[in-house]
Formats: structure tokens, sequence, C-alpha cells
């Protein structure tokens, strides 16, 4: 192939998907933008309340453009965002982006010490599970997955609160931090685990730590139940495949054969699997966060919804959907280290 | 990893989870000694500018931070004494009112407080025009006469004039709101951007004289507060007040139990009963100036009968309601006017009548009862009120069908005046009585256009009486009379209004049993942090 037609080709690609990208935010947009709009809320009342005067709360209305029809409400948000501007939260009356910029890193903690704990433990159960199948260990698991599954994240949540915290006090309690470090912790990123090691605050990178552990291991156990059942099936799928008859005829261990050649195949839609949920838990868990008093990304944006702050909400859509896409694409390039099939020759 | 089974692998990952969690050191179970910790729901906080502050914990903090002319008396909560000013006093002709400001007093910043802070204060609230502007701007202060109505006349003396010549009780109370709060002029000034008075600088920043000062605001996280060294009088005697945004009542308990906070400001009946119980652990309880009523829609043919109305104060039973879910948080008051405010009556005279109501519905035409809709707020204690109430007037006939919504959806609905029934609650906006007067008994407009729009007018009932009784009572400078007024004004109400009214709101808050003199103040900004300790 000559290199001129491989550049074209190149740039059609990303052209395209450019293009996709972008009806995909235009989509989002729209369908978010239009649900706030049509919720029976009146955004005003966020922010003169219920006591004003009448003549206030129509100058008020007035000035946030939503007289206006919905089409060219849509229109002047767009460009806004163009512009880069998500606008000014009704409620918090911060720009959103300076909002989102502090509720997300406090839920990126949360959601990546989950997952780790997600993904780590429930891939080894979900192998461990179908090497035997039928099986006490197997029939645990599926009871264990099934609880963490069906029971009230917020149940969990209070109990473990009771038990880890309050009776035992292995634990820090709700909040990111004991009270003291409010004063202490200065904050770049808003990662503070992430800070608070670079600045070499040890103590209080245990503090915060002790303070993720437990609503980290109850978002870790839900993920846990939802991986180690996909990861149980994909290996079932795995083991009864030809090659791994083949590689039991060679000799090969049954350790080698379970974890070099099955589960290698399998991690391949187990990656998606992984993926799909880290992004639903960085969209924020509104439960967890509500009870463990957690300032993440979850009760930023359902409170704004249930305020028609929508600027806020469509900026957390924004935020929300990009992270599905991004681990999307991640995703892809992971399929594509994973399983040669998939590479360009 | 490639040589050990499954088994192994499971017991190493239990194993490394076991010693990560009994790796975490316990905590200190107690806050610093010099420092309150308060859970509370901070969100609807929204700014910390006096002017426009009107909700949430922001507003409530307003009465450390800031000072003002009068302010509630730290014994008598419902009091006004003098704050910034040393006396004030009042023309003959009813209309000027002069203030002497204290020498010597001093900003958070170190600037002095002068008159001409204080005029400029009352002149921006006007000129801002925010949602509680109103309390100043009912006096006859416009945009365009508010330098000339309020004006400095010597460095520590100021005077404003009032369109009318209102009840003196009536001012001074009003003078007592956050709206009134004195700003350092030259502090705010210093920020202002494009002519804003500091409007956007001020909204998470402060410039005030109070006994404590505002650290830092993180919106639905934290708010801090710390000693004022400047401040004029005794001297805070916590170092530091910190409130965070803990939303659900069983975590803040637990907090509490705990230690890991010292107040709890948002905890349900069950939780108090739980902390009742506990040693270490004490409440605190005070009536708030907050009314729940359930409210009768008269565009409903049904209900816009004077017997269905009165039949329907006849189906509550509010002694049932008063012992369970508003238990430890809410009294009967069946008038509109919540006790401590001028005026106010005890006289609760309706109770579950079953057979009454019924009288009064066949004598209205609805001898076997009729079919109507209730908004609620889908949150306690209002779900639980709607549904006993749903279960006593299904017993006379009123079968009532519950519309759950989110507080801002039905909300909107109301200022619609698209419902039919309504349970709701409303909170004074100054601590006089005709905050509610004008809101409850007054309307003067009932038409879908009108101007103002107060609770009379969403339930759409037409009162020229009222609103005359309720005008006069306003101007009536002898506060006995004016207080007998509203006791009429009040009997009156009982009988024909569509207001079902139900309870007063009591404020409690559980504390750890080493917090000493934390009271909380009935109206908005008068629980004063600064009286606090903590042995």
């Amino acid at each position: 192939m000559n290199p001129r037609t491989r550049l074209f080709r190149a740039a059609r690609t990303t052209g395209s998907f450019l293009g996709v990208l972008l009806l995909t935010y235009l989509g989002l947009l729209a369908v978010t933008f239009v649900i706030g709009r049509v919720i029976p809320i009146d955004p005003v009342l966020s922010v003169v309340g219920d006591r004003a005067p009448e003549a206030l709360v129509a100058r008020v209305r007035e000035e946030m453009g939503l007289n206006k029809p919905i089409w060219e409400q849509f229109w002047i948000y767009i460009c806004k965002i163009a512009r880069g501007d998500l606008g000014v939260s009704l409620l918090t009356s911060n720009p959103v982006l300076k909002d989102i910029k502090r509720a997300f890193p406090a839920t990126m903690e949360l959601a990546t010490a989950g997952t780790i704990i997600g993904a780590g433990v429930g891939v080894p159960l979900g192998v461990w599970a179908a090497v035997r199948k039928g099986k006490w260990v197997d029939q645990t698991m599926r009871v264990v997955g099934l609880f963490g599954y069906s029971v009230p994240i917020f149940w969990l949540g209070l109990m473990g609160l009771l038990l880890f915290y309050a009776k035992l006090d292995w634990v820090g309690g709700p909040g990111r931090m004991d009270v003291a470090y409010e004063y202490t912790l200065t904050s770049v990123s808003g990662l503070l685990l992430l800070d608070s090691a670079r600045a070499g605050q040890w103590d209080a990178f245990r503090n915060l730590l002790s303070h993720l552990v437990l609503p980290a291991t109850l978002l870790g156990y839900v993920s846990l139940a939802y991986i180690s059942r996909m990861t149980r099936s994909f290996m079932l799928n795995e083991l009864s495949q030809e090659y791994v008859v083949a590689a039991r005829a060679k000799g090969l261990s049954e350790a080698r054969i379970i974890w070099r050649h099955a589960l290698r195949n399998a991690m391949v839609p187990l990656v998606t699997v992984i993926a799909l949920s880290y992004a639903g838990l960085l969209e924020g868990s509104v439960l967890t966060e509500t009870v463990f008093a957690w300032p993440g990304l979850g009760l930023y944006i359902t409170n704004a919804l249930q305020n028609a702050d929508m600027n806020a909400v469509l900026g957390g859509t924004i935020v929300v959907g990009s992270i599905f896409i991004g681990l999307n694409l991640l995703s892809d390039v992971l399929y594509r280290t994973l399983d040669p099939r998939t590479r360009e020759r | 990893m490639t040589n050990s089974s499954p088994l192994a692998v499971g017991r190493l990952l239990g194993g490394t989870a076991f010693a990560l969690v009994l790796g975490l050191t316990p905590m200190a179970a107690s806050t610093p000694k010099d420092t309150l910790v308060i859970a509370d729901k901070l969100d609807s906080s929204i700014t910390m500018d006096p002017a426009e502050v009107f909700e949430g914990t922001a507003a409530e903090v307003m009465g450390d931070i800031y000072d003002r002319l009068v302010r509630f008396s730290e014994k008598d909560p419902a009091k006004p004494v003098n704050d910034l000013a040393q006396a004030w006093s009042v023309s003959p002709d009813g209309k000027t009112y002069s203030f002497e400001l204290k020498p010597g007093i001093k900003f958070a910043s170190g600037n002095p407080v002068t008159a001409e802070d204080a005029a400029w204060s009352l002149q921006r609230a006007i000129i801002l025009d925010k949602s509680p502007a109103f309390i100043l701007s009912q006096f006859g202060f416009t945009k365009d006469n508010v330098a000339q109505m309020i004006k400095q006349t010597g460095p520590l003396s100021l005077t404003m004039t009032t369109d009318k010549n209102y009840a003196p009780s009536f001012v001074i109370n009003c003078l007592t709101a956050n709206v009134a709060c004195v700003l350092d002029k030259k502090v705010v000034l210093a920020h202002e951007d494009k002519g804003d008075l500091g409007y956007a600088w001020l909204k998470t920043n402060y410039a005030g004289s109070g006994p404590l000062k505002l650290r830092e605001w993180r919106t639905n996280e934290v708010i801090m507060l710390e000693r004022n060294d400047n401040y004029y009088g005794r001297k805070s005697i916590l170092g530091r007040v910190i409130f965070r945004h803990v939303n659900e009542s069983a975590t803040q308990r637990l907090l509490l139990e705990k230690g890991d906070i010292d107040v709890a400001l948002g905890l349900a009946p069950q939780d108090l009963d739980a902390v009742a119980k506990e040693k270490e652990l004490k409440t605190t309880a005070t009536p708030l100036g907050s009314v729940f009523y359930i409210g009768l829609n008269q565009k409903n043919p049904a209900l816009a009968k004077p017997e269905v109305r009165e039949a329907m104060k006849w189906l509550v039973d509010y002694s049932a309601i008063a012992g369970t879910i508003m238990n430890h948080i809410g009294v009967v008051q069946q008038n509109f006017l919540p006790n401590g405010l001028l005026g106010s009556s005890n006289v609760n005279p309706y109770k579950l009548d079953v057979a009454k109501a019924k009288a009064l519905l066949a004598k209205a035409g609805y001898p076997n009862g009729f079919k109507v809709t209730m908004d609620v707020r889908s949150s306690q204690p209002y779900q639980g009120i709607a549904e006993a109430f749903q279960q006593t007037a299904k017993r006379a006939g009123v079968d009532i069908e519950i519309l759950p919504g989110d507080g801002k959806q039905v909300l909107t609905k109301y200022r619609a005046r698209k419902h039919d029934i309504l349970v709701y609650n409303w909170d004074v906006d100054y601590w006089d009585p005709h905050t509610n007067a004008d809101t409850f008994a007054r309307n003067p407009d009932n038409a879908d256009t009108a101007k103002s729009k107060p609770l009379a007018w969403r339930n759409a009932w037409d009162i020229p009486g009222l609103t005359k009784l309720a005008d006069a009572a306003v101007l009536e400078r002898d506060t006995k009379k004016r207080a007998e007024m509203y006791k009429n004004i009040q009997t009156e109400f009982r009988k024909n209004s569509p207001f079902v009214m139900l309870f007063q709101t009591i404020g409690v808050a559980a504390l750890r049993g080493n917090v000493e003199g934390f009271k909380l103040g009935p109206s908005t900004g008068s629980t004063y942090l600064f009286n606090v300790s903590k042995r």
C-alpha cells in the first residue's frame, strides 16, 4: 500500500470516528436537555426560592432565557459548550466545571478502589467457581453473588458502618476523612489519597484510606458479584473448547491450562465487562454516596436533577458520557493487545 | 501464580483483605476540644451573601458571622436588643427611625464599623433585589429612592424613613433579619466586578464583624467557621465550628454515637428515640417558627364549600400523628402563628370527629363523600401525615388519592395552584406576626395574574375582609392592641380558612454530653454558636 493512501485511510477513519463521537454527544445532550425542560420542576425556584416576589421571579426567568423556545435555548447552550463554557450551577453558584472537578475525583477514588477489589477478587473467584463447577465452591459463590446483587447496597452500607465502624472500630466513618484533617490537608488534584501521598502526609493518607476501605469494599462486592459470574461463564465456555482438551492431552499442568490458556482467552470479553462496571461506578453511586456522606458525582447530579439545575445535569452528563466513550475506546485498544486476530496486518 | 491452585489464590486473597482491615489503626473517638463539629444537611445553602441568603445552614450561620443594628437577645431569642446600635428612636410621625452606633467596633478585617457601612449595606440589599429584599422593601424602599430613605447622618448615626407609620415592633423585628446584616463596605467594594456591588465575590466570601467568621464553604460538603478575634463583645469560646454535610439520619446517629461529631441536626424521630436512651448523649429542643398545614384549593368546587372545609378539620387525628410521625419534632398548632410570635394563640379546638365531619359533608351535599387528589412531598414527615389523613378521611367517605413528588416538583404545581389538596409547611421569613398574616390571611388580588401570590392566593381563597384586618394590624403602634388584632384574625381563620393547620415544628439537636450552652434559636440565624463550649 502506498503511504499516501494509508494516510488518507487513517484520516478517513479518524474523521468518521470524530463524526460519530460528535453525534453521540449531541444526541446525549439533546435528550438530557429535553428531559430537563419537560420535567414539572421550575428551575427559577432553585435560584430565587419560594419566597421571592412575582416581579423578581419574572425577571430571573427572563434572565435565564427560559421564555425562549426550547430549541433556541438548546442552541444557545450548544454554542456555549462549543466555547468550553459549561455554565454556572444554579444550586452551588459555582461554574459547573469547578463543581465537577471537585466531585469527580471523590467518585473516582471510590470507583477505582471498588473496581480493583471487584476485578481483583471477582476474576479469580469466577475462575475457581468455573473449575469446580457444581461443587460447594461454585454453589457458595452463587449464593454470595446473588446476595451481592439483590441486597440493597443502602442496607449493606449501614450494616457495614454499624459493625466495622461503630462496634469494631476497624475503619473510619462516613465522610472522606476525619474532621481534624479538613484544616491540614490541602488538595491539588482532588484525588486526596494521591495528594497526601505525594506530600508525604502519611497519617492523613492512612486516615483517608480508613474512610475509603468500607465504601470501596462495598462497591467492590457488588461489582465482584457481577464480574465473578461473568468470569465463570466465560471460563466454562473456554474450558469446553478443543484446545483445552489438546493441552490436557499434551500433559500441561491444570494450573497452566486454566491461567495461561483459558483465562487468557476469557479475558477478551471480560475486559469489556470490567470496563463497563468501572464506568458504572464512575457515574457515582448515589446510595453509597448518601450513606457514607461521600461528596461525589452521583450525589451532585441527582441533587441537580431534583432542582432542575440543568447546567449541572448536562455538565455531569457530558462527563459521564465521556467516561463511557473513553472506557469503550480503552477496551477496544485492550482487545487488540489481547486478541491478535483483531490486529490489523 | 501459575503454579498455585485456585484454592490457594482464594486463601491468599482472603488473608490479604483481612490483614488490610486489621492493619488500620482505630480512630480517635472524639473531636478536637476547641472545635465543634455539626452534622447537617447543607444542600439548600446556595450563597453566603446576607442580601441573598434565605434558607438552610448558610442562613443559620449568619447570626454568628454577621452583626446587625439590632438582633435577638441571647437570653430570650424572641426579643430584639441592640447589636451594633447603641440606641434607636422613632420620630413623632412614626416614619423616621434614627440609629446611633456603638463606637470603636471593628470588622474582622480590622476596618472600623461606621454608619456608612450600615446604611450602605441596607441600600445594597435593596439595589441587588434578591429574594429576601422584600423584608426591607415592604417599608417603601426602591432602587431609586433608597439613597434618600436610608441615610448616613454622622460618622456613627443614620436614619431610615418608611413610607407609612408602621408598628415600630414590625420595623425593628424586620431589621433583625439576615438581609439587614452590616457588611464591611471597603472589603466588599474592593472585590466589586462591573458594578455588581461585590455580589459575585460575596457569594462565597465574608466581610462581617460577628463573633465567628467564615473560613471556608464548600458547597454540599462543609462550612467552616472560626473565632473572630476582632469581635467587640465576649469572644467565642470555641476556636472553630465545622458543619459537615451528612444527609442520612442513620449516618448522623452513628457519627454522633461514635463521637466523630458533636451535634446532629437532622435526626428522624426513631433515631431521636434511640439517642434519648444513651447516657453520653443528650438532646435539646426549641419550638421553631415553622408550621405544617393541609391546603385546600378553592378552585375545587367540593373543597370550596365552607362545610367541607370545616369537615376536613375534623378528619385529622392530630394527637395520633403528634405521638408518632411528629414525635419529638412537632406539637399540635391549629393557628397560623407559631407559638412565640406576637399574637400567637393556643386555641386548638379540632380533634378527630368522624360523625361531625359526616354531618357537615351531608349538609354540603356530599353524604357519601367525594374523590380528590393530594400532592405530597415524598419524604417524611409529609408522607406519614398524608397517609394518616388519607385513612381518617376515608372513614367519612372522602377518598384521597396521594400523588407523591419531589419537593420542588410539588412546589411548582402548588405555585401554579393546580393541586386539590396538599400537605406542606411554612417557615416564617422574619420574626414578626405579619410574615404569616401576610401569606395566610392576606390576598389582595385573587386573579391568576396577581402581582403577589401568597399562600391564600395559592389556595384561591378570596378574602377582602381579612386582608383589610391584616393591613390594619401592621400599622397598629400599640403592641398590646396589635397582638389582640392578630388573635382576632386567627379566630376567624380557624373557622373558615381552607387551611387545616396541623403542627408547629420543634427543632431538635442531639449532642454529645460534653457540649455545653448549645441552644437552638426559634428563628433563622438565632442559634448562637459563639456561646457553646466543650467540657
